[in-house]
């Protein structure tokens, strides 16, 4: 299967260097990290989170967000999303892979990452998050391996993989609420002790990687001869049309809760994110460029000949994977830790070195996801030819 | 009077406890934490029988109507940073902290007190860790590297800590610190009775474990020239905590969230 990987156009061989290229230098920066220590990041004594768990947190998202297509197409038969299942879950395991660079990257000590196994906690939602990602990712490998093998052999799957498919829907819900109940479960950091943080993980999530995925298979369609049909993308485009609105629906939830109550050491994390506070706002035109674009996401979304039209819906998806990416993967975690337990705004910035090991790490996901898609495609016209 | 056979046993098991508890007393002569669970044990017998598997609790007051810390005294400060070989790095990012100062409103953020007592406007609170008595620190650390003990010292076990900081994420205090970089360069003088820690790995103050242990009190109650700390168990209605407690009011540091916090402060 994998030897699809190894053969390919000359356009296919640069673009691997290209990222082979982003890759090392990712590699370069964290071995700065790895000697340094995390000081070479912009986090700090007040904010200790930053960058990486916040991408952590919004691929984990993007991993979820398989269910998707799998959950229609297995459970519902629907057939429309017969080609772009296999797509939906082996972008799941680049995400889920990805998820768990991010984490490993943000360890002080990542050769005692083992510790995790060694001393099994389970009062601690980490161990819960390691669990459900690794599990995740093992349910995926196995099913993405079992139907892809059955369809180069014009077979139908064995019938014991059903079963693990369905434990997989569930599963996928689980990767995302769990990492949710990591910051959800803390009595002192107000903004993120609420109950719609999972719902609105689950939303945003099933939003902005079907987004992805469209986009994905959009791209496709331009560079190969894959095309995961017109009903595929129009189904897509729906669901991420209403994902998108729940989402949005959640956020103005948290506004009236957080300032209609108005209890001060709630709001000031709100206030900070959106206005900013003590004359500090590092995050407020990130925040407002997210509205925006999410406003202008739902405006071509809601309209059924926009959504319809391929050079309208691809500025939608666009616009849905850049609002949240801002929102989930940079405001949300960061402005947990501002203010301070003590009530001061101390600002976080990521510093070139984090930046350039994030790169690293998402090159690494299109690495495996070109890798994977490539085999997929390969397999599939093998069968047609 | 007839006494039942379950008040037999529970008297015969009660007996037992407290010889347990004195052989371990003198089997570990000059430990403190020994010492007042003897005494705990003994205190126990006298008040009901429930209440002789009651637990050591140790807790520190702080009576910060003593504290002369505006006036620019750090002494409890300065003994307890050279003891623990606590690195200087300024007030950076970097910065490590055990025990500080922090201006009365913001050490207690949620108590909006206004037209307060002139001294208690400027004050300057020592804050440290509260050792909760639940701790959300050790709740969320996946590889209990941070951990409770019996008298109720939240540790820290640095050669375990894989140095995730979901502990500095659930603590309400902001009393934990992560060594971003090697701290060995920017410790002044090195006490060699203490270990220093590696880069990438959490800390804290401890109340001075490796002291208590030696029947000793932690260096910031032995440090202040006011004689504004205390420190002892809280289940022993004769200690001084508990005097102090007693005839004094006192606030602690976001009772609220349920993590018991166990440094009182008289104001």
């Amino acid at each position: 299967m994998i030897e699809h990987a190894f053969r390919g156009s000359r356009k296919y061989w640069s673009w691997l260097l290209f990222l082979a290229l982003v890759i090392l230098a990712g590699f370069y920066f964290y071995m700065r990290q790895f000697i340094y220590g995390l000081g070479v990041t912009g986090m700090s004594r007040n904010v200790s989170w930053g960058l990486y768990i916040a991408q952590f947190t919004f691929i984990v998202g993007v991993a979820a967000s398989a269910v998707m297509v799998v959950l229609p197409y297995y459970l519902h038969d629907y057939k429309a999303f017969g080609k772009i299942t296999i797509l939906g879950e082996f972008l799941a395991i680049s995400s889920v892979i990805m998820c768990m660079l991010f984490v490993f990257v943000d360890l002080g000590q990542p050769f005692r990452v083992l510790n995790i196994f060694l001393y099994p906690t389970f009062h601690s939602l980490m161990f819960w998050d390691v669990v459900a990602l690794s599990g995740y990712l093992v349910l995926n490998v196995i099913i993405t391996r079992v139907t892809l093998e059955a369809e180069r052999n014009s077979i139908s799957p064995p019938k014991w993989i059903r079963p693990v498919i369905i434990i997989s829907i569930p599963w996928a819900i689980s990767i995302h609420t769990v990492t949710a109940f990591l910051f959800a479960g803390l009595a002192g950091r107000p903004f993120w002790l609420t109950a719609v943080l999972a719902p609105r993980f689950l939303a945003s999530a099933f939003s902005a990687g079907p987004a992805l995925l469209l986009l994905l298979c959009l791209l496709l369609k331009k560079l190969t001869r894959f095309d995961a049909g017109e009903e595929a993308i129009k189904k897509l485009g729906l669901i991420i049309t209403y994902a998108m609105c729940v989402n949005v629906f959640l956020i103005l939830m948290e506004f009236f809760t957080t300032f209609y109550s108005h209890i001060p050491e709630d709001a000031a994390h709100l206030q900070y994110l959106y206005f900013g506070l003590d004359g500090k706002a590092k995050l407020v035109p990130w925040m407002w460029a997210s509205a925006a674009l999410a406003i202008i996401s739902l405006a071509v979304l809601l309209v059924p000949r926009a959504r319809r039209d391929h050079r309208t819906l691809i500025l939608a998806c666009t616009a849905v994977f850049l609002s949240i990416w801002i929102d989930k993967g940079l405001g949300l975690v960061i402005t947990g830790f501002i203010p301070s337990p003590f009530g001061k705004v101390i600002q976080y910035w990521p510093t070139i070195p984090e930046s350039m090991i994030a790169l690293g790490i998402w090159a690494i996901g299109v690495l495996l996801i070109t890798i994977f898609y490539k085999m997929a495609l390969s397999i599939r016209r093998e069968v047609e030819a | 009077m007839s006494i039942s056979r379950r008040t037999l046993l529970k008297l015969a098991g009660l007996t037992v406890l407290g010889v347990t508890a004195e052989k371990y007393a003198s089997a570990h002569a000059g430990s403190t934490t020994a010492k007042v669970l003897a005494k705990a044990v003994s205190a126990g017998k006298r008040l009901t029988n429930n209440n002789v598997q009651q637990k050591v609790r140790l807790a520190m007051v702080v009576d910060l109507r003593k504290c002369v810390s505006e006036q620019g005294c750090t002494k409890c400060i300065d003994a307890c940073n050279q003891a623990h070989n606590i690195p200087d790095f300024g007030d950076s990012k970097d910065a490590i902290k055990w025990i500080w100062e922090e201006p009365y409103e913001n050490a207690f953020l949620d108590q909006e007190n206004f037209y307060m007592r002139d001294e208690f406007k400027n004050k300057m609170v020592p804050v440290f860790c509260n050792n909760c008595d639940e701790p959300p620190c050790v709740e969320v650390c996946p590889t209990q590297a941070t951990f409770k003990r019996d008298d109720g010292i939240v540790m820290m076990d640095w050669h375990r800590c894989i140095g995730c900081r979901y502990c500095m994420a659930a603590c309400p205090y902001g009393s934990r610190s992560f060594n971003w970089r090697d701290p060995r360069p920017f410790i002044k003088n090195i006490n060699p009775d203490y270990p220093t820690r590696m880069k990438g790995v959490v800390e804290k103050c401890t109340w001075c474990d490796e002291r208590v242990d030696q029947g000793l009190l932690p260096l910031c109650v032995e440090a202040c020239p006011e004689k504004a700390m205390a420190f002892g168990n809280l289940n022993d209605p004769d200690s001084d905590v508990r005097q102090l407690l007693k005839d004094n009011f006192s606030v602690r540091r976001k009772p609220g969230l349920g993590t018991s916090p166990e440094i009182y402060y008289l104001v």
